[in-house]
């Protein structure tokens, strides 16, 4: 059960993202150029999904389990430290020069886009290059919390 | 200047809607953030009875325009970016996504929603650094 719904709301967060126009990586750096012709539209798609997850955020907070069974996995770190703000800051260069976030990478690619491919294998790539420094760094520090 | 004739409020609102009900019955029926880059991310670390659930999940957002093109078209997409850009890119959002924790969904979406100080703050600085990084690309380079 846990695969079949992991699936189906995988499919429902694929089609939010095309509804949206967030897989259209125009529409996104139109979004982000603020001093062009601005295109203020992507702001209603984070209104819109945060409005919803404040919702269920709350209710998760008092479950001890999921509704499928097993923990709840929220993350609960803390920390505001170099590794959170210059690794959000390289992804936001990386996401201002392509225009894709990993979601719309993953949705185009399953569209059969080339460029998209190629954009995904190469955050595969950077991915990988975390797990190789994480591994050489993990028995000196805490495992961070994944989203 | 607000460019009038690509705003797209009520398709985006929908759209947004939807990612964000994806998110809530990802964690209320899994327990699991919809965290498009730790999901993916958690693939090339596999551990025993975690990978199905991240590999289904991922399945579903591939299958996505397969199923939206059975309903209608799918809306036109263009990439300006070339492929030497494009590998620039993925690197920087693969490494970034990682070593920051999270990206749009798991800092801009779902820890936004959970008021997370550690999202807030994250999602302060990728958006800070696309908005410059559009700027130096278009204003500045160009």
């Amino acid at each position: 059960m846990h695969v079949l719904s992991a699936f189906l709301t995988g499919l429902l967060f694929g089609l939010g993202l095309i509804v949206s126009g967030m897989t259209d990586p125009s529409k996104v750096i139109g979004f982000l150029d603020l001093a062009g012709a601005w295109d203020p539209s992507l702001a209603f798609v984070m209104g819109g999904a945060v409005a919803v997850g404040l919702i269920a955020s709350r209710y998760a907070r008092r479950r001890t389990a999921a509704f499928l069974g097993g923990a709840m996995h929220i993350p609960a770190g803390r920390d505001i430290d170099r590794r959170l703000v210059f690794g959000s800051l390289a992804f936001g260069i990386g996401w201002g020069l392509a225009g894709f976030c990993p979601g719309p990478a993953l949705v185009s690619f399953g569209a059969g886009n080339d460029k998209a491919a190629v954009f995904f294998i190469a955050m595969l790539a950077g991915m990988a290059m975390y797990e190789f420094a994480e591994s050489r760094l993990r028995s000196a520090r805490p495992p961070q919390d994944d989203r | 200047m607000i460019d009038w004739a690509q705003f797209t409020p009520w398709r985006s609102l929908l759209g947004g809607t939807l990612i964000g009900a994806a998110a809530a019955s990802l964690l209320l029926l899994n327990g699991r953030i919809a965290g498009i880059s730790g999901i993916v991310g958690g693939l090339l670390r596999p551990a025993h009875g975690d990978v199905a659930w991240r590999a289904a999940f991922v399945a579903g957002l591939v299958f996505a325009p397969a199923a939206y093109g059975l309903i209608t078209r799918l809306p036109a997409t263009t990439i300006e970016a070339g492929y030497p850009i494009l590998l620039l890119a993925g690197l920087l959002v693969g490494a970034g996504t990682r070593f920051g924790s999270g990206c749009t969904s798991g800092h801009g979406v779902c820890g936004i929603a959970r008021l997370s100080p550690r999202s807030l703050v994250a999602t302060a600085a990728f958006m800070a650094a696309g908005f410059v990084t559009v700027y130096v690309v278009r204003h500045l380079l160009a």
